[in-house]
């Protein structure tokens, strides 16, 4: 890991977790439990904990009953707290940083409100399996229960948005507690786990004992795929006439786009990438048609539509690439990888259903194709390639420009996406831009591209790109976001100012909350109730973000887009905002309306693409 | 829709039960019957969880609990290779001129009266759910006042243990 790199403008943090690391790593084998036996308070036991978890960074906010954390929290030369303006933006930050670095994210906020605040970037982690630990403070033990002030159930509230989570009251348990969280959070399907300590057992006396080992004996994650269920895959793969690999973010999660590359390069396999996976297959790749789903390519749609052998890998049937469930794939077999077991046929039947680590299926397959292919035994797919190819020649991914000369935000998008590179890493906030994002910014790298893709949270691009840029901080990183989602979430800009974290953010300004306002267009005959942002006028983006101590942007004519773009990247010394003016009425396409079938994608407004080829 | 027998391992640990329930209602399962108690094991207790569901929906359900950490195991229990029991306690209106058929019944049934006033009878009553179905029925025309359920326990027939195994890994791919 580059930790000591990545935080090489800080010192202290590097030596300490060296030396946290030598002592593991001494007396031949055996753990160090730190154990010195001194009496410590639970609160300095809870950071202690932390630099034994290798948590760099903790983003929060303190208050009452997490007050007696803080303290410590002071000393600490590994652990850096960076105080946030909301608890909400504290969640999305760890996501951004676990999601770009592939590290748990850690975020920490008091009872009840500050709780409370936490729970949609949990809810979020939870939907994309981004590891996330949660600190909270809770009220003192004895006052659980009884309503005291700033109590909230928060171990009740979030138990159906969290991987696990603990109710600490006895400082004894609190380095156990964080242990298993980490552990949790990290393995198996990442998730996010909290930990809610009583005021109580941070402030009583304890002494410290890091486990030796993790001790959940109902929690086994099966990472090694079934041998036998591989050479079924592998059988029905060189067997397949129209094949496609599926591959959802679990591939990003599980750090296997290597692997990816190897087996969709050996086999000759069509490639889609789903929302969450964007990155995991490099976009440039001939063999990549792009992403399948509601505002997916006519390629990536059709290969999953048409496919007689759908390799799902690390990817879940979402309703959002399936369409209507009973129509999608009709013709299709159901290779379904993925580490957890439920996901495999919860919404389409999988015929070959496996669990386990989707990189190490991968090496397996690889291999068992390889012995295949030596053996003369290889699928043809060129019919497919040449029906894939007509698909993607004749309905490539477009946009017309606006004929008054305004500003088209899919070109401004597909700019930066040239500007800025296949190396920078783009946050989306939820909407109409994130579906542009994901569309016309080309993605070369996996964990270059972060967003809300299960829950769609508005407001997650300026929080999780300062988390990201706080991981990555040698690394360009870019907000993408709408007017409606950046008024939900922009106070951060103070944070990013004040603590040096120079983030840039494109706001696709439209003065409307342009998905509903094109669901309104399609299908509610026009009628724009409610969608009408009026930020064209107010705030002025451009006072605010100089408000906020950072660079200010404004850009609203085509010929300016690529200027805007460079100053901004010319910027280092602190975040710049660049208000882009665009207009209102582009629309997001294709599209598979919600509840209709991928069979009746729009390539545009009253325009379906024809599947058969005419020629 | 058919009826289910689940048996399911947990650890002893605050707030197992309320993680089992929410998440037969969140994912949209009733519970017909749920009994938790200690077993032989300490730190373990085991829940047996009557569920009215078909077999896919069931499968996806069982796959959801086996993802709660606190989770160890899930065996589903069929009636014919599993011995199933529920206990009944029933307040029955009785006077002198029926009391003598109420406790004929009760006889019939291997029940027990438990507690006798000059209005009532309180019966005891042990088995599967169509054995406590019948009695019922047999009752009803005395009037019942009260009644109460433990809801369903059940064993495996035969000499294995569902405990056997599981302190070591458990294969949890279902």
């Amino acid at each position: 890991m580059l930790q000591g790199q990545r935080c090489g403008s800080r010192t202290g943090p590097d030596e300490v977790r060296k030396t946290v690391s030598d002592a593991s790593a001494t007396s031949a084998g055996q753990v160090d439990t730190g154990n010195s036996g001194e009496q410590i308070t639970g609160a300095q036991s809870l950071i202690r904990s932390l630099e034994y978890a290798k948590a760099d960074v903790v983003f929060g906010i303190p208050g009452g009953a997490i007050l007696p954390a803080y303290d410590p929290l002071m000393d600490s030369t590994s652990v850096r707290h960076i105080l946030v303006r909301h608890e909400q933006a504290a969640g999305h930050a760890a996501e951004g940083y676990a999601a770009a670095t592939g590290r748990v994210g850690v975020c920490m906020a008091t009872s009840g409100p500050g709780a409370t605040n936490l729970v949609t970037p949990i809810a979020d982690a939870h939907m994309d399996s981004v590891p996330l630990v949660a600190i909270t403070g809770q009220v003192t033990s004895s006052a659980i229960g009884t309503d005291a002030f700033q109590e909230a159930d928060i171990r009740g509230i979030t138990m159906p948005i969290t991987k696990h989570n603990f109710l600490v009251t006895d400082p004894a348990e609190i380095p156990r507690a964080i242990a298993e969280a980490f552990h949790l959070a990290s393995t198996g399907r990442p998730g996010p786990v909290l930990v809610d300590i009583s005021k109580d057992a941070l402030q009583a006396s304890t002494t410290f004992a890091w486990p030796e080992r993790i001790e959940l004996p109902g929690y086994h994650p099966v990472t090694r795929p079934h041998s036998k269920q591989v050479r079924e895959a592998a059988r029905l793969i060189a067997d397949a006439k129209r094949p496609v690999l599926y591959v959802g973010g679990g591939v990003i999660r599980a750090q296997a786009s290597p692997q990816l590359l190897r087996l969709a390069e050996l086999a000759g396999l069509p490639v889609v990438t789903t929302l969450m996976a964007r990155g995991a297959f490099p976009d440039a790749h001939p063999q990549q048609l792009g992403m399948p789903g509601m505002h997916g390519t006519v390629a990536a749609v059709g290969a999953l539509q048409k496919s007689d052998l759908i390799i799902a890998l690390g990817a879940r049937f979402d309703d959002r690439v399936t369409g209507k469930l009973d129509t999608f794939a009709p013709d299709a077999s159901i290779i379904h990888v993925d580490i957890d077991p439920a996901e495999i046929s919860k919404n389409r039947y999988a015929d070959v259903p496996i669990v386990g680590d989707v990189g190490e299926f991968i090496t397996e397959l690889v291999a068992v194709l390889g012995e295949e292919q030596a053996a003369g035994h290889q699928g043809d797919y060129e019919a497919w390639w040449s029906t894939l190819n007509h698909w993607r020649e004749t309905y490539p991914l477009g946009y017309d420009l606006p004929s008054d000369g305004s500003l088209s935000p899919q070109l401004v998008i597909q700019r930066l996406g040239a500007i800025a590179g296949p190396e920078a890493v783009y946050a989306a906030g939820v909407g109409q831009h994130q579906m542009w994002a994901a569309q016309f910014i080309g993605y070369q790298n996996p964990r270059t591209w972060l967003n809300s893709g299960g829950l769609g949270t508005m407001g997650y691009a300026v929080p999780a790109a300062m988390g990201a840029k706080v991981g990555l901080p040698d690394t360009t990183v870019w907000a993408v976001d709408g007017d409606g989602c950046f008024q939900m979430t922009n106070q951060e800009l103070a944070t990013c100012a004040i603590n040096d974290i120079p983030i840039k953010v494109a706001l696709i300004n439209n003065s409307s909350l342009g998905m509903v306002r094109q669901w309104q267009t399609l299908f509610y005959n026009e009628r724009y109730s409610q969608t009408d942002l009026h930020s064209h006028r107010f705030p002025d983006f451009v006072k605010l973000a100089e408000a906020y101590g950072c660079y200010g942007l404004q850009c609203d004519s085509p010929d300016q887009v690529d200027l805007t773009i460079e100053k901004a990247m010319s910027i280092n010394d602190a975040p710049v905002v660049i208000d882009f003016v665009v207009h209102k009425d582009a629309m997001v396409w294709p599209m598979v309306a919600a509840g209709t079938s991928n069979d009746d994608i729009m390539v545009a407004r009253e325009m379906a693409p024809s599947w058969d080829r005419e020629d | 829709m058919s009826r289910h027998t689940l048996s399911v391992l947990v650890e002893d640990k605050p707030g197992v039960l309320a993680r089992v329930a929410s998440l037969f209602s969140r994912r949209g399962f009733n519970i017909e019957s749920l009994a938790v108690g200690p077993t032989e094991m300490p730190e373990v207790s085991r829940m047996t969880i009557e569920v009215s569901v078909e077999s896919l929906p069931l499968e996806q359900v069982t796959k959801q609990l086996n993802k709660l950490v606190n989770v160890l195991k899930i065996v589903e229990l069929e009636p014919d290779s599993s011995v199933q029991r529920e206990i009944m306690l029933v307040k029955v209106r009785a006077d002198s001129a029926t009391r003598s058929s109420i406790l004929e019944t009760v006889q019939l049934f291997r029940a027990k009266v438990v507690d006798v006033a000059l209005d009532a009878v309180t019966i005891e009553a042990t088995g599967d759910h169509d054995k406590l179905m019948a009695l019922l029925r047999v009752l009803e025309p005395y009037g019942i006042k009260e009644l109460v359920k433990s809801g369903m326990v059940a064993l495996s027939r035969g000499g294995r243990a569902m405990t056997d195994r599981t302190l070591r890994p458990v294969d949890r791919t279902g």
